[in-house]
């Protein structure tokens, strides 16, 4: 019986020859992620008594979460973290303003196919659209792999996920993953990785893989992978640095479960309140009126989702009635819709942009919602509660259904624009 | 290794963010964290939690963000176990990491709001004291156990650095 995607890296990280499925593996982790919660991290790594990090090259921190600070707690974490760093001489370290975790490790070359990458952050998934096995862990998880290098894992079932149509106009990767997980709910693949394949997954381009990974989390996923591709290794080619190798399954791999979907039909789709996996079709929530409208977060703030919107909005005013909040992931994304002139035309449109970071998405600072408001996001959490006041509401969507519907003033069907 | 508690009982998909709400993510010190415990589902939870010890919910408990404050607030709280149709799976991690016991039980609706129970680690049973009734559980694998029986990850991580 040959392998999946999951069951070699993990094997190769533990230093085995085949793991399967069930077996609880001593892996040796490749790259440790952390974000503002490093500061609690570090607290618990200190009661661990031991001097050193085990790899202090191996180690990425990255402020985004609360940043610039947003109130004195908050910013005395980051100044322990900024001490933890200097006193550990950890590598990698992105301060303020450089972006979200998610899109600062792939940017910056830190994301190899084939690698074991963990993160204080659940969405840390995101790196399975590069072929690594990449997952979320707790803060004392973490302050054990500073420590260690090492974590238990238990080796998971995989989900195979073939995905198969060209998707029509101004139906995206969002709308994709909305609808895979409306259909097998929000612990669908709970424990379990899920690998991608299909023609509709070929065809998206890395920042829409990106979105399918990350979002996949919502179903429960420890994993959610692409087999890397050309597409994959010309991305990475001029920001990793060594060699690069992908790893593949086996074609007598065994799946608990293979599920085949077909999105040439797709309409843009939403999650309603408050449950991620509570999706419906845009037009049977049509003409709800929103207060608010976020354009960004690990799972949609990348420069095709700027454009997209740039697009829908050109020349064109918001409704007076809504707040759109412009979120770029990354220093990087930000430049680049800078020059390409997205940022002036949301700007002229009515947009407020702030700084890269996590921003509103987890309901911190920059944009938290009323009692009674209701917002339209492109992030990925619609929980009761999560983006502010427990008593305002949260629709997920796509970056062009949250534009639309910014411009309208209430949940609008992006298929208009090009109708 | 038995716990013996009165119930606080809630639904299915409890999530991080009602458990722990982000906007107090910036807290470090665990007796402030386990103020806010429950804030956004639960207004009466700090006063449940006097008197009962045991969270029964159903399917997916936990689901959403890693956040360690979510298992670490409860703990703080007074919550000694948590016994749930399916957690979701990084809070399954945090909680055994900070030694709560996490019991996967197939089914939960038998057990109430209220009600006395006692778990059996070791056996792998869940007594309705309230009802005199039984339920049977997977007895947690060995390793896990271990984690637990140390008192958490910190503890487990500890004595192995320093053997």
């Amino acid at each position: 019986m040959g392998s999946t995607i999951s069951e070699k890296i993990l094997a190769r990280a533990s230093g085995v020859k085949k793991v399967e499925a069930g077996d609880i593996v001593d892996a040796n982790v490749d790259l440790a992620m952390s974000h503002d919660n490093a500061a609690l991290v570090s607290k618990i790594f200190k009661q661990l008594g031991v001097d050193r990090v085990w790899d202090n090259s191996k180690i990425v921190i990255i402020l985004d979460h609360r940043t610039p600070a947003n109130q004195i707690k908050s910013a005395e974490g980051h100044k322990s973290i900024r001490q933890f760093v200097r006193d550990q001489g950890i590598g990698f370290f992105y301060d303020v303003g450089e972006g979200i975790c998610h899109q600062i490790l792939p940017e910056k070359g830190h994301v190899k196919p084939g690698m074991l990458i963990v993160g204080t952050d659940s969405h840390t998934t995101t790196h399975g659209a590069f072929g690594a096995f990449s997952t979320g862990i707790g803060a004392t998880e973490m302050a054990c792999v500073w420590a260690t290098g090492k974590l238990w894992l238990k080796v998971p079932e995989t989900i195979k996920m073939i995905i198969n149509g060209k998707l029509p106009e101004m139906v995206t990767a969002k709308d994709v993953i909305l609808y895979i997980i409306g259909e097998i709910g929000s612990d669908g693949a709970n424990y379990k990785a899920i690998e991608f394949y299909g023609d509709t997954i070929k065809d998206l381009s890395i920042s829409s893989r990106m979105t399918i990974s990350n979002q996949a989390m919502e179903a429960g996923a420890k994993t959610a992978i692409i087999p890397p591709d050309d597409k994959t290794f010309d991305y990475l080619k001029d920001r990793v640095k060594g060699e690069m190798r992908g790893v593949y399954a086996d074609e007598d791999a065994s799946y608990e479960d293979v599920l085949e979907f077909d999105v040439s039909n797709l309409e843009p789709m939403v999650a309603c309140p408050h449950a991620v996996d509570n999706v419906k079709p845009v037009r049977e929530v049509e003409g709800i009126e929103i207060d608010q409208a976020v354009l960004g977060s690990c799972t949609n703030g990348r420069l095709e989702d700027i454009e997209i919107a740039a697009r829908i909005l050109k020349g064109k005013r918001i409704d007076p009635r809504v707040r759109l909040i412009v979120v770029p992931a990354s220093r990087e994304v930000y430049i680049s819709a800078l020059k390409r002139g997205y940022i002036e035309i949301l700007l002229k449109a009515g947009a407020t942009i702030i700084n890269p970071g996590c921003g509103p998405c987890l309901g911190a600072h920059q944009g938290v919602l009323a009692s009674g408001e209701r917002a339209i996001t492109s992030t990925n959490r619609n929980f009761r509660g999560r983006m502010g006041s427990p008593d305002s509401e949260i629709y997920l969507a796509s970056p062009a259904t949250v534009a639309i519907s910014a411009l309208k003033g209430e949940i609008s069907d992006p298929r208009e624009v090009v109708r | 290794m038995r716990i013996r508690g009165k119930v606080i009982r809630y639904g299915d998909d409890i999530n991080t963010d009602v458990i722990f709400p982000g906007r107090y993510l910036a807290i470090t010190e665990p007796e402030e964290m386990a103020k806010h415990a429950m804030e956004d589902l639960d207004k009466d939870f700090l006063k449940k939690v006097k008197e009962r010890s045991i969270i029964v919910a159903g399917k997916n408990f936990g689901c959403g963000s890693s956040r360690e404050q979510a298992v670490i607030c409860l703990k703080y709280a007074g919550i000694r176990a948590i016994v749930a149709r399916s957690f979701a799976r990084i809070f399954f991690r945090n909680a055994i990491n900070q030694g709560i016991p996490v019991v996967e039980l197939e089914d939960t609706s038998g057990i109430e709001d209220g009600e006395e129970i006692e778990i059996d680690l070791d056996e792998g049973t869940v007594r309705n004291l309230t009802k005199g009734e039984d339920y049977r559980f997977k007895p947690l694998p060995d390793f896990i156990r271990k984690i637990i029986d140390s008192g958490g990850l910190l503890n487990y991580t500890k004595e192995r650095i320093n053997r």
